[in-house]
């Protein structure tokens, strides 16, 4: 009986809530796309590539939430030993790798048109690179193949040390870009003066985001959760077993 | 504390001394790695004297893995973890003691290849005190991370590509700082070099830091 209820459980990752929470995503999504693919209007300078950063902007605000939640589910787990901020960490980190991805394609997409070319040894194009290589160093370590416990004590510590890291690259990448030319490619880009619509759309897009980066971040939570249970009820599973066939012969 | 460090550091100097493992085979690649530079880049452009600082500071990093694979391999053979985990040593102290080894054998090879450069590349050098500080940091700085990520590596099946994923990354600031650095320095205006080197000495007190509370988790595992 018991059994039967655990199944149950664990046929799928979603509640109610996070039901809401998906619907809630796409109705974003969908207005994310109406804003800002029709009634925004065109950029005065960049154009219709504009539209990009309604997506570019809000996907590297929830990689560097992402992060944080890394860096702090680490410290948290070294301290108090506590393996739901240990899976807070490893989930976070993957999704953050993702939009960590997304950050750097959309703003190829859009560099190339805007700069007329792809990449630009710019200080935050180049730390946001350095960013996804030390996300995917934490990946390499927390996916071993080694003991459950090895995997995890030794990502918590590149975990820990992710945030640290990043803030330290950042400084001298502008520190080694502004040596030789200011920073003013963005300048007109982001930083520059939006208002109406337009401001409106980004606005959604942060909402947009943010709410699949929730649904995603809480899904993949609760599958690396199944998985450790996974492991330890396989190990349960396979000593009753042995122990089966001990008493049968 | 600072006596196991001591002790530590003389064990695998000594070891050193024994085996002569860098001396023998890390710093031939270093000067490898610089003769290949020249290959790859016509020297007669002068393309390789505008590029020496970095050159160099790659040359330096490539064979610092080298170096922190063999003194992290010193501990993974014949159960040395226990050995070590067993021993009563204090675990910042081991941490301190290899940090202090490799340092003293990268400082070495430095030298070495600060002459190679000198005398292949045809530079000139000008600025010593600030080519000798940024040594002292970014030789801190790199053996400190290594050493803390060496240990996260070791003892896997999949060390050795492991480490340089985990590492370089981390790094890009010391070989950023140290770069710029060196061409200060070389160029005749040293004050451009020293904001570098406050970084660099952040970046060498973090993981000095790190790796004095870090080392004791990572010891006990397994």
């Amino acid at each position: 009986m018991t059994t039967e209820a655990h199944r149950q459980d664990i046929d799928s990752t979603g509640s109610n809530g996070t039901r809401v929470l998906g619907i809630a995503a796409l109705i974003a999504m969908a207005a994310l796309a109406l804003f800002g693919l029709v009634l925004s209007p065109a950029d005065a300078n960049q154009g219709e590539v504009v539209r990009i950063l309604y997506v570019h902007v809000p996907s590297a605000t929830v990689a560097y939430i992402g992060c944080f939640l890394t860096t702090i589910g680490s410290a948290v787990y070294l301290w108090r030993r506590s393996r739901w901020w240990e899976l807070v960490a490893y989930a976070s980190a993957e999704i953050a790798t993702v939009f960590t991805s997304i950050v750097l394609v959309t703003g190829m997409i859009w560099g190339r048109p805007t700069w007329g070319v792809y990449w630009v040894w710019d200080a935050r194009l180049t730390s946001t690179a350095m960013l996804l290589l030390l996300l995917l160093g934490y990946l390499a370590v927390r996916r071993l193949p080694a003991d459950h416990e090895v995997r995890t004590r030794r990502a918590a510590i590149v975990g820990l040390l992710l945030v640290p890291n990043v803030i330290i690259v950042r400084q001298s990448v502008q520190w080694w870009r502004t040596l030789h030319q200011k920073p003013t490619l963005l300048a007109n880009g982001v930083g520059a003066k939006i208002e109406g619509l337009m401001l409106f759309s980004l606005f959604v897009g942060f909402i947009a985001i943010g709410l699949v980066f929730a649904w995603l971040l809480i899904h993949r939570f609760r599958l690396a959760w199944l998985e450790d249970q996974l492991d330890e009820a396989g190990l349960d599973v396979a000593i009753a077993e042995r122990r089966a066939e001990g008493a049968a012969s | 504390m600072l006596r196991d460090a001591l002790l530590i550091a003389g064990k695998d100097l000594r070891l050193e001394l024994r085996s002569r493992v860098a001396l023998n085979q890390v710093l031939p690649f270093a000067l490898l790695v610089l003769v290949l530079f020249a290959f790859a880049l016509d020297p007669d452009r002068g393309l390789l004297a505008r590029a020496t600082p970095g050159l160099y500071w790659v040359a330096v990093l490539f064979s610092a893995l080298l170096a922190l694979q063999r003194s992290l391999s010193v501990e993974s053979a014949d159960g040395n973890r226990d050995a070590l985990r067993l021993s009563g040593l204090d675990p910042a102290g081991i941490f301190l003691g290899k940090v202090l080894a490799v340092a003293t054998q990268l400082a070495v090879l430095e030298v070495l290849l600060g002459v190679g450069v000198a005398v292949l590349y045809t530079t000139r050098i000008t600025g010593w005190v600030l080519l000798a500080v940024t040594c002292v940091v970014a030789t801190a700085s790199i053996a400190a991370a290594g050493t803390l990520f060496g240990v996260v590596a070791a003892g896997l099946r999949v060390r050795e590509t492991l480490l340089p994923l985990l590492l370089l990354p981390v790094l890009a600031p010391v070989l950023i700082g140290a770069t710029r650095a060196f061409e200060a320095a070389l160029a005749g205006s040293p004050s451009e070099g020293w904001p570098w080197v406050g970084l660099m000495g952040v970046f060498a007190s973090l993981y000095i830091v790190a790796g004095v509370f870090g080392f004791g988790p990572l010891l006990e595992e397994s």
